[in-house]
């Protein structure tokens, strides 16, 4: 049985020291090792950024795809081979910016993938400019006034949109990620973990201690009732946010179950050859 | 202008009237009798009114084109008369529906024999006015000289479900519009004679949309992502109707960046996968087409090209794309282009293009246009035939191969000499790898600070297509070694470039036609030995600036004897146009 070694690479990751994907990584290693997950049956997907080199530090088979496009590649892939174990990984402004719309659609049809979101509220790689989960008044290079833009309300997005699991985590709580992961990855259809996780050398305000100061966690609250939507919504609204714990989860087809062409047998295990009769009685149609 | 023995026939009216379904039953009907057909549909971007027009070319051999000119057109209004007046000639019938069409106007200098039918007035008769396509259809009929019950099977095939009477009633409305011709007018238009398939069940009647469809499942393309977009419809249509039966998915993408990267994900979990468009698709493809080229993913994406650019002409013809298909998205890569002339072309070359996808582990696009892929026509039965179509998927490594591997030895880039490395699929026990988008080392570790990597990776992947042989595919010949003019052209324009060739030389002219069915990598050598005994050379092309005659002169020379035959109306080509230019250009008396 593989462990958590087992899903690591040679490759030394070459983020900065201390940034918030490094717990990422491991709570994700973590979680595929103890779900008792084989390296070749899982596939990370991931898109462009600081975020995206993650698929390089992880050992499955991965995509590192364009920015902005790890779910539509991930959905590609999922559709092919249902088999396998998919995970999406990338950024805020990957996934929200340039991505925006492809989340909206995969929510949509509940692809049964996780993706995981990691949301620094800034454009790293690129040398820090404001991302689409940035506060509205958040400076930077590309906002020196102060950014004039309501954030993206990325996890509102997919619970309004019928997302099937909706969870926040926090790099700085690598325990609690972990366990956000396992019951994202063994959930049945689109599951999104947006993981905060701070940019150490271009957000100075978004900080491990800003974000420990703000956050809410609903394993602590009473009563809190993650299938109801308006519940999830509510603290979600009280906490501008900053709420981490699987906040909505909900039982609904899955993608790959219900569409044109939806069978036991993955599509990439297929007969590529059609019986002779069923030939001729396709062309037969044409006439 | 007829060379074969042919019969044109069109039906036209406001869009929503029933145009396509008088003319989809006609056809079908005629094709079913063992009679060749081509149609082509003129539509317009609405739903209900403008102008639409369903045309017919019936002939005793396969067709291709549906001529210049117009034997019978059935008017249900008068915009139809003006729209389509130029394929009228002195010898046309002009059926037009009388009840309607009080104060009928018949455009100066127009010679026809008139008809009239108050077509709609007798389906009213008959119950709804809905049906007044299946009195046309009888009118249509008597005056060719079908019998009345000729729509009969057709009839029962189509109204079957909705009940017996519905059945009737349809067929009598067809006997209607059949018996007050025969009394008024008789037979005016004989057709050919019919040639009917052995089993006497008529001839496949598909269109080159449908026909790529049909080849991307006989090649075992078992996922199509796509954007509804005109006129490449019609393939997600024909994937959705036939393939989920065999458990091939077919989603409807919310854009076309997310179909062509679905499909990329797709085909790099090991799954034949393809993706359809038209222009502003292709467009939105394009870092795709990038991302594909420098992962070694495969990917089949069909263009049915239509007129550009930005929104263009979403409903007519053009082939306008071909430079983006050949030098698109950013950085190089390799990549493969097809240009299909036929609806069989559509079906085998898509076909083939899964085979190239995997063979070189790179895109490969298969341009068509509206003509072409809109257009049923008649095909010969076993013309289409999916056990000739072979299936070849390239340098896959055996679990075997690296299960003998230690753990992370297996290098998905490996730099070989061939630029193809062995690609594993997800599920294979050490085959990890991660498909990237970023230039990287021969293990698919990022390396993009390596100048020696970065070139090694570079000249690895440019090398592929070396061992492309462009003999098999790429251009097909007709004619002597020497000529006076050799006509060129790729895509849909074969056919009318086929008749004009035709012309040319019943008239004595030494011509030739080379038709061009790769454009990349371009056929080099090939094309420039057909070319080099040719005095004048024609480019025929659906463009405004001569895409193909450009990558002629760029790849191959002949810039003095070259001349651009262009069209750019939304239009496709008559013989006659491409014969003028001969003549204008060359004195030659035809």
């Amino acid at each position: 049985m593989a462990t958590m070694k087992d899903f690591r690479t040679k490759n030394k990751p070459t983020w900065c020291p201390g940034c918030g994907d490094f717990t990422v990584l491991a709570a994700l290693q973590k979680a595929v090792a103890e779900l008792g997950l084989e390296p070749e049956q899982v596939a990370l997907v991931s898109g462009i950024g600081c975020s995206g080199k993650i698929s390089q530090y992880f050992n499955s088979y991965g995509f590192h795809s364009l920015h902005g496009r790890s779910l539509p590649t991930a959905t590609g892939l999922k559709l092919a081979n249902q088999d396998l174990t998919v995970i999406a990984a990338g950024g805020d402004g990957d996934g929200y910016g340039i991505g925006m719309g492809h989340f909206v659609h995969t929510v949509r049809r509940n692809i049964d993938i996780t993706y995981i979101v990691m949301d620094n509220h800034i454009y790293g790689l690129t040398t820090g400019q404001t991302s689409p989960t940035s506060e509205r008044g958040f400076r930077s290079k590309t906002s020196p006034q102060g950014a004039a833009e309501e954030p993206v309300k990325a996890v509102e997005t997919a619970i309004v949109n019928g997302a099937s699991f909706v969870a926040q985590a926090f790099s700085g709580d690598v325990k609690q990620m972990t366990r956000i992961f396992k019951e994202a990855i063994s959930h049945k259809g689109f599951a999104l973990v947006n993981c905060f996780s701070p940019c150490v050398t271009f957000n100075k305000v978004n900080t491990y201690e800003w974000f420990k100061e703000q956050l809410v966690n609903v394993d602590e609250l009473e009563n809190y009732q993650p299938e109801d939507a308006d519940c999830a919504l509510r603290v979600l609204a009280e906490a501008n946010g900053t709420v981490t714990g699987i906040l909505y989860k909900q039982k609904r087809p899955v993608y790959h179950e219900v569409m044109s062409g939806a069978s036991d047998v993955a599509a990439a295990k297929l007969d590529l050859r059609l019986p002779k009769e069923e030939q001729q009685a396709l062309l037969q149609s044409f006439r | 202008m007829n060379t074969l023995a042919t019969l044109t026939w069109k039906v036209g009216g406001a869009q929503g009237e029933g145009i396509d379904s008088t003319g989809d039953i006609f056809a079908t009907t005629l094709n079913r009798l063992g009679y060749y057909l081509f149609t082509y549909r003129h539509f317009m971007s609405l739903i209900k009114g403008g102008h639409t027009n369903y045309k017919v070319r019936v002939a005793e051999s396969p067709v291709r084109y549906h001529g210049d000119d117009l034997d019978i057109l059935v008017a249900f209004d008068q915009r139809t008369i003006d729209e389509n007046a130029h394929e009228l000639t002195e010898d046309s019938v002009l059926i037009y529906d009388s009840g309607k069409l009080k104060s009928l106007v018949i455009p100066d200098g127009i010679q026809v024999k008139l008809c009239p039918v108050p077509v709609t007035d007798m389906a009213k008769e008959l119950g709804s006015p809905i049906m007044k396509n299946m009195v046309a259809s009888g009118v249509s009929a008597a005056i060719v000289g079908l019998s009345a019950d000729a729509f009969d099977s057709l009839i029962e095939e189509r109204f079957g479900k909705k009940g017996d009477s519905v059945v009737e009633s349809n067929k009598a409305a067809v006997r209607a519009g059949f018996e007050f011709t025969m009394e008024r007018y008789g037979v005016l238009k004989q057709l050919p004679n019919p040639q009917p398939a052995d089993d006497g069940g008529g001839h496949l009647f598909i269109s080159g949309n449908e026909a790529v469809g049909l080849g991307a499942l006989a090649a075992g393309c078992r996922f199509l992502a796509a954007y509804p977009i005109t006129p490449a419809t019609e393939i997600m249509y024909t994937a959705l109707a036939h393939f989920p039966r065999y458990g091939g998915k077919v989603l409807q993408a919310e854009d076309e960046i997310a179909a062509c990267i679905m499909a990329i994900g797709a085909n790099y979990a090991g799954v034949r996968a393809m993706t359809s468009t038209s222009g502003p698709g292709i467009s939105l493809m394009q870092e795709a087409i990038g991302l594909a080229g420098i992962s070694e993913t495969p990917l089949v994406i069909v263009d049915v090209m239509r007129g550009g650019p930005g929104t263009g002409l979403p409903t007519k013809t053009e082939q306008s794309d071909l430079n983006e298909l050949v030098y698109g998205s950013h950085g190089e890569i390799p990549r493969i282009v097809l240009t299909p002339s036929t609806v069989e072309e559509c079906f085998y070359y898509t076909a083939e293009a899964f085979n190239l996808a995997e063979k070189y582990q790179c895109p490969v696009i298969v341009a068509t246009d509206l003509y072409l892929g809109m257009s049923k026509q008649s095909v010969p039965v076993g013309a289409i035939d999916f056990e000739k179509v072979t299936i070849d998927r390239g340098e896959l490594i055996s679990d075997e191969e690296l299960l003998a591997l230690a753990p992370g030895e297996y290098r998905r880039y490996a730099v070989t000499e061939s630029g193809i490395s062995k690609r594993s699929i997800p599920g294979q026990k050490n085959g990890r790898f991660v498909a990237m988008s970023n230039e990287h080392d021969e293990g698919a570790n990022e390396e993009i600070e390596d100048p020696e990597t970065r070139v090694q990776q570079m000249a690895k992947r440019m090398r592929k297509l070396n061992a492309f042989d462009p003999s098999v595919l790429s251009v097909e010949y007709d004619g002597p070694e020497t000529t006076k003019w050799t006509l060129v052209g790729f895509g849909s324009t074969r056919a009318q470039i086929g008749e004009a060739v035709k012309h040319l030389q019943d008239k004595g002219v030494k011509v030739g036609h080379l038709q061009i069915k790769v454009v990349k990598p371009f056929p080099d050598a090939l094309v420039k030995r057909y070319l080099s005994g040719a005095e004048r050379i024609l480019v025929v092309e659906n463009n405004a600036t001569g895409q193909l005659a450009e990558l002629i002169r760029a790849r191959v020379g002949f810039h003095d004897r070259i001349q651009s035959c262009l069209k750019f109306s939304g239009d496709p080509f008559t013989v006659e146009e491409i014969l003028a230019h001969c003549k204008l250009e060359q004195g030659v008396g035809l």
